[in-house]
């Protein structure tokens, strides 16, 4: 048998692993590992660039295994092993060390010990790395319909793009009615367009349309499954209705932060939200002679750090619409800045000022103050140019507050197994590589779930999202990954435990060469490896995951020959 | 074992972790992605499942020298496989009175929860087990008879 050939490939990933962990050490310390015939360090092992060089030296160097150093599997192993393959090596020859996630990024001020562990994290893949062997993919059919959860614009846009390629959606809206969030809202900035007028044909459509099923008042109670086959339980007209789904779509949309206890909110009656405000005051009605809107509540602040980045659009539009109800009403904004990116929402607020809105620039540490005592009747504010505090009287004030979370994403979060980041936004599995998708297969997401969007980036990332679900149902199956388990029938002794232990009831006990053995329907098993745990005289085993590779990475930490058996 | 070698003069124990795919995996990403800071004491081996970590993996770690082992999977109830992580919570208190039996700390071996959402209960947990090991001191199994 020839002598296996592994080339280890230690990123940089500029300066994120490089800025801690001494590469170059990493580099010499593999070159003296077993089998390693080959070792290069990258500046991002994953641009253009590091995954030619990979595929040149796979052929060159004649590799018969690569390791990568770099970030995490759960992103970037894709990418690696498509090279490997272009490169004509098995894409399971290929291992991935991760010293980014878990390692330079969270011991950014320790490393001497960083580049200590990346070493020995490098050294327990190449260990691995030496027991793979090549393996098969098996495919999968995938059930021909999709989940959407949430009915507001991202939802149904989704919905509607999907179903127009003919396949069947089922969209489930917890409220009685769809729209979400944008049904509580009076006019869509910069257009100053009625939300009737966007929301009717959409949600008409949507209800018209024979491939979409609407569930309203509804909740989603359980996913379970994998892409191609998610068995979905839908709580709906007091009873439980169990679907089967290819794919699935996030658009659970997010809420306005209501800011109790802040200016006087909750206290004073004409203290309210920019949405509040909307709902309240229609066209032709009293309106206040004197209003004050003040930005950034409860945003940017040490427990909310993030931008809500539609709120100062909303303030100005509703400035707008104020100024023009009453042109003689007296209308300002309290900012911090102002966030009125892109060309059209710029001449917006140039239009604003034009209007005579005033935008004031306050100071978080010396932020405004609503006095009075039953009624909000004036604000007091540092004006930063004047260099003294000024009180401008006010009828009413507006609140500017970021959209929020919905409460039940955690739930959610939860029972699909897909994470939220810190601020509780649903986190697709990577920002610029895998915007729109989640690192399970098969579940995306879009809009305001994922964090605060405006209409047109909702639409924009709905269209994604339905265009990256329709893929595995337009392909009619999946590859499933070869992390099966299989049976060495020699060493089985039939004693059945594998079977008790599946969950998926993927083993089963049958005649086989040498008499009665486990057998395994690879199209069953989904590769958790309980049975491989559970059997009594190590034969099972999992593909990619089996005891030799194992052993041979606990042996290679302690810094000793661990035997691997014989298999 | 002796006193003096289980004092924290400089001792930084190395430890093992399991950590499935699904949940406690990509909870060690998340704590990663957030930048949480955690000491550098331990190292992650992924498997898919929890309940993949067979008995001898455990043993032949510890009894190696290595200074604890931690198996980290989906909360219960929430497994990415329905139950895989039952077989690992009853595996786990076997396991404990096993690594027991053959003379080492049941403390250096634990089985904790990480579901993808808790980046900060990983490095918690990592900052955490290293303190407990550390407090043990180098573990020194016992030779083989």
């Amino acid at each position: 048998m020839p002598r296996t050939r592994v080339g280890v490939f230690v990123c940089h990933c500029g300066n994120n692993i490089g800025g801690v962990v001494r590469v170059p050490e990493v580099v010499e310390d593999a070159r003296n590992l077993p089998n390693v015939v080959y070792v290069e360090d990258s500046l991002y092992a994953c641009s253009e660039e590091g995954l030619s060089s990979i595929k040149e030296q796979i052929a060159k160097q004649n590799l018969s295994r690569v390791v990568v150093a770099s970030c995490t599997p759960r992103t970037h192993e894709p990418l690696f092993k498509d090279a490997c393959e272009e490169a004509g090596l098995n894409r399971y020859l290929f291992e991935f060390v991760n010293i980014r996630e878990h390692c330079s990024w969270v011991h950014r001020h320790d490393p001497a010990r960083a580049t200590e562990k990346a070493k020995e994290l490098v050294r327990m893949g190449v260990a691995k790395a030496r027991y793979l062997e090549p393996q098969e993919e098996f495919e999968s059919e995938v059930f021909p319909a999709a989940l959407v959860v949430g009915g507001g614009v991202a939802g149904m846009t989704a919905a509607l793009s999907l179903a127009n390629q003919g396949i069947q959606v089922y969209v489930v809206e917890r409220e009685e009615q769809l729209g979400g969030l944008v049904r509580e809202v009076r006019t869509l900035f910069p257009t100053e367009q009625d939300t009737g007028e966007l929301l009717g044909p959409l949600i008409e459509q949507v209800r018209s349309h024979p491939q979409i099923t609407v569930y309203l008042g509804s909740e989603v109670e359980n996913i379970e499954g994998f892409i191609g086959d998610f068995d979905v339980a839908v709580a709906t007209d007091g009873q439980v209705r169990e679907l089967k789904m290819g794919t699935v779509i996030v658009a659970t949309g997010a809420q306005e932060l209501k800011p109790l206890g802040m200016y006087g909110y909750s206290g004073l009656p004409n203290v309210v939200t920019q949405l509040e405000f909307e709902k309240s005051f229609k066209r032709g009605a009293d309106l206040p002679p004197n209003v004050v809107m003040i930005n950034c509540v409860g945003a940017r602040v040490p427990e909310r750090t993030y931008c809500g980045r539609l709120c100062c659009s909303t303030a100005i539009k509703n400035a707008i619409w104020l100024k023009e109800q009453d042109p003689d009403a007296k209308v300002s904004v309290l900012h911090r800045d102002v966030m009125a990116c892109g060309v059209d929402i710029e001449e917006f607020y140039r239009g604003a000022m034009e209007l005579g809105i005033r935008f004031l620039r306050y100071d978080v540490q010396n932020p405004p103050e609503v006095l009075g005592d039953r009624r909000a009747e004036g604000v007091k504010v540092h004006h930063q140019l004047m260099g003294k505090q000024i009180i401008l009287p006010a009828d009413l004030v507006v609140l500017t507050t970021p959209l929020v979370p919905r409460e039940d994403s955690e739930r959610l979060s939860k029972m699909m197994k897909v994470p939220v980041g810190t601020e509780g936004f649903f986190l697709e599995a990577h920002l610029k590589l895998r915007p729109i998708e989640f690192s399970t297969d098969g579940i995306y997401v879009c809009g305001s779930a994922r964090y605060p969007s405006s209409i047109p980036e909702s639409v924009s990332q709905a269209y994604a999202a339905a265009a990256k679900a329709a893929i595995p149902i337009r392909d009619g199956s999946v590859r499933v990954e070869a992390i099966t388990v299989f049976c060495d029938e020699r060493t089985c002794s039939a004693c059945g435990n594998c079977v008790e232990v599946c969950p998926f009831g993927a083993v089963e006990l049958q005649e086989g060469r040498f008499g009665r053995i486990a057998s395994v329907n690879v199209m069953q098993c989904r590769g958790c490896g309980c049975c491989v745990a559970a059997c009594r005289s190590g034969a099972m085993q999992q593909r990619g995951f089996d005891d030799r590779q194992l052993l041979s990475m606990i042996g290679a930490l302690a810094d000793e020959v661990v035997s691997v058996g014989g298999r | 074992m002796e006193d003096s070698e289980t004092g924290g003069n400089g001792f930084e124990p190395k430890i093992l972790i399991f950590a499935c795919n699904w949940c406690s995996y990509a909870g060690a990403d998340l704590a990663g992605v957030s930048r949480l800071q955690m000491p550098a004491n331990c190292r992650v081996i992924r498997v898919m499942c929890s309940a993949r970590v067979r008995p001898e993996f455990v043993i032949t770690a510890l009894s190696k020298g290595l200074d604890g082992v931690v198996v980290l999977g989906c909360h219960p109830g929430d497994c990415h496989y329905s139950e895989g992580n039952y077989f690992t919570r009853r595996r786990g208190l076997f396991l404990k009175k096993l690594v027991e039996y053959v003379g080492i700390e049941p403390e250096r071996f634990q089985v904790r929860w990480v579901s993808a959402s808790e980046g900060a209960k990983f490095s918690d947990t990592v900052a955490e087990v290293t303190r407990q090991v550390k407090a043990l001191g180098p573990n020194r199994p016992r030779p083989k008879a």
